[in-house]
């Protein structure tokens, strides 16, 4: 780590540090303690979740039987569920981060008149909360029967104004246009230049956005209870929001438990799986 | 007509420019033609969906919010829509429950939104410190929450709350203090807690990005001068991370706005808090009263004042910044 060896040492303060770790180790339980009795109450039958102690095991640890019961209620709508957000969150991610890699490159590497007003429009939209205007969009899209479809979550989650807006950023500043050059000397498309050169580059970046967006259309919960009235084309969140309202009495709160877990485990694994770029993209993005 | 041809190259600002200075280009009219339209290829993707999805729908309420359903007495006669300027706009602002709806998400904000971006700002000055041990583990503690989608927080917020089973609420009762999470005065606190648990870490973490990005002579040539701890992060550290700091500010705004998961999953266990709690839950009470036109004025005003906070405030940081 560069602190460790960098400039003079400072004398050392005992009861500085002791403050220091003591902020650190309270704001950690803070985080960690809602996700640890999260975790524990996935592991207790119905009988155990509210006796006792929450923030620890109880005698039997059920956690198994609790996923294979979550998995058979309804005939498996949860791994219907599952599926559905994988779907959305991994498709949407992917093809959002390829239009505004484009979108960015293009407002980024090319002079073109507009340039600017199209830049600030989509800046505009970065400002704009998006769910206000799910209500209209719901409209449109039921007027013209997109609605109750998989494609009235998909289309609009594609779309990321932010995306295009650090993909911008992360154009301007790392794809140089000595190479761009070179690439139109050696006579290749405009386009076959993008896609060998300049989506290389900004590769790290793009995973950024894409882990950006990833969150956002896994999170989301408005539009596709907007949107969807078929609950097998639902995605997890609205599932499981659904079943809680239902106070229990369909399906138990022990399992509902579980399936909230379950379903935070993709997210966490790919923010582990990705930890090294998204780091860097952070960075790039606040440092405008 | 294209104002550009090979022969001016493109007016990026100093600071994009990599390397040196571009030689300038003979002209090569042959490859005027496809680099004209490569910009219009590229964008066009995004752009027709950015229309659907984003432009068309604003224009849509923009122009709902115009009219009115105006249906016969008898209700025999299907209802026809009316145009009727802005009364809408007038209605809503006189509705006390939007206002009120308003006004509470402006105050819960002005409380959540300081107290969060200050939490985030310490963990982050406290984690860039030289000497912090255990680093890795506290960031990505931290960090945890956010990985948690906003819905599946509030379910478990929820739980926690919930009167009759929260587990917080039995261990205070231990030692004689009785709370309830749920009772008007609390809510707002609620879900407050909720928005703050949620999204320190992920502030945290780009204030920490900004930090770390600090050259290290900086800190140095401050140290060397007997600058340290709290006045280094005063006088050097805070004023450098500005940008992310005005970043998660705006962002934070923007979010306020959008408030409606966490309340709507604390109704769950909270049945006084109200359908129209927050401005978008109030909106969508008219939907449900089949009165999309209402709705969408709501909406249209709700994002006038998000825009014109967000907005105002990078103005108001960036005269101000420019003023130093």
């Amino acid at each position: 780590m560069k602190d460790a060896t960098k400039g003079p040492r400072r004398a050392a303060n005992p009861a500085g540090r002791i403050g220091v770790l003591a902020v650190l180790v309270l704001a950690a339980l803070y985080s960690l303690l809602p996700v640890w009795w999260l975790v524990v109450s996935a592991t207790k039958g119905s009988s155990d979740l509210f006796t006792g102690n929450g923030f620890w095991f109880a005698g039997r640890i059920e956690l198994v039987r609790n996923v294979s019961d979550l998995l058979g209620v309804q005939d498996g709508i949860y791994g219907r569920w599952l599926l559905n957000s994988l779907l959305y969150a991994v498709g949407g991610a992917l093809v959002a981060t390829l239009l505004s890699a484009m979108a960015g490159y293009a407002l980024a590497k090319y002079a073109f008149r507009g340039r600017e007003a199209v830049f600030n429009t989509v800046l505009g939209a970065v400002l704009l909360p998006a769910p206000l205007f799910a209500l209209p969009l719901y409209l449109m899209f039921s007027a013209t029967h997109v609605v109750n479809t998989f494609w009235a979550v998909f289309i609009p989650s594609v779309v990321s104004p932010f995306g295009v807006y650090l993909s911008r950023i992360y154009a301007a500043a790392a794809v140089p246009d000595e190479l761009l050059e070179a690439g139109r000397i050696d006579g290749a498309g405009e386009f076959r230049i993008f896609r060998s050169v300049a989506l290389r580059i900004l590769q790290p970046s793009l995973v950024t956005v894409g882990l950006f967006q990833f969150v956002t259309i896994w999170t989301n919960y408005l539009l596709p209870s907007l949107m969807l009235a078929d609950n097998r084309l639902q995605p997890v969140t609205v599932g499981l929001v659904a079943w809680k309202e239902q106070r229990g009495q369909t399906v138990p709160y022990n399992l509902i438990i579980t399936g909230a877990l379950l379903s935070v485990v993709p997210i966490v694994l790919m923010f582990l799986l990705l930890q090294r770029y998204w780091k860097a993209g952070l960075t790039s993005g606040s440092v405008k | 007509m294209h104002p550009t041809t090979p022969t001016t190259p493109a007016p990026v600002r100093p600071h994009e420019r990599t390397g040196p200075t571009p030689p300038p280009k003979a002209a090569r009219p042959r490859t005027t033609g496809p680099r004209r339209w490569a910009p219009l290829g590229f964008l066009l993707p995004f752009g027709a969906l950015f229309l659907l999805t984003f432009v068309a729908p604003i224009c849509y309420a923009l122009h709902q919010s115009l009219f009115k359903l105006h249906r016969s007495g008898l209700g025999l006669t299907p209802p026809t829509t009316v145009f009727t300027g802005l009364s809408n706009y007038t209605e809503a602002l006189a509705d006390r429950a939007f206002t009120s709806a308003v006004l509470r998400v402006l105050l819960i904000g002005a409380v959540q939104v300081p107290l969060m971006l200050g939490l985030a700002l310490v963990l982050a000055l406290l984690l860039d410190g030289r000497r912090t041990p255990g680093k890795r583990f506290f960031r990505l503690a931290f960090f945890l929450p956010y990985a948690v989608p906003g819905v599946i927080g509030g379910l478990m917020w929820s739980f926690l709350y919930q009167p009759d089973v929260s587990p917080i609420a039995r261990a205070l009762a231990g030692i004689g203090l009785h709370v309830d999470f749920t009772s008007d005065g609390a809510l707002p606190w609620a879900v407050g807690n909720m928005l703050t648990w949620g999204w320190t870490g992920y502030n945290m973490i780009v204030i920490h990005s900004a930090l770390k990005a600090i050259p290290g002579e900086y800190a140095e040539a401050a140290e060397l001068d007997g600058c340290t701890g709290w006045r280094l992060a005063w006088h050097i550290k805070i004023p450098m991370v500005r940008p992310a700091l005005v970043m998660s500010t705006v962002f934070s705004i923007i979010g306020m706005a959008q408030l409606y998961n966490e309340p709507v999953i604390m109704r769950a266990v909270a049945p006084n808090l109200s359908g129209d709690w927050t401005p978008i839950m109030a909106a969508q009470n008219e939907v449900a009263a089949n009165n999309y036109q209402a709705a969408a004025a709501r909406s249209v005003l709700l994002a006038l004042v998000i825009f014109v906070l967000s907005f105002g405030f990078m103005r108001f940081v960036n005269k101000r910044g420019a003023a130093q």
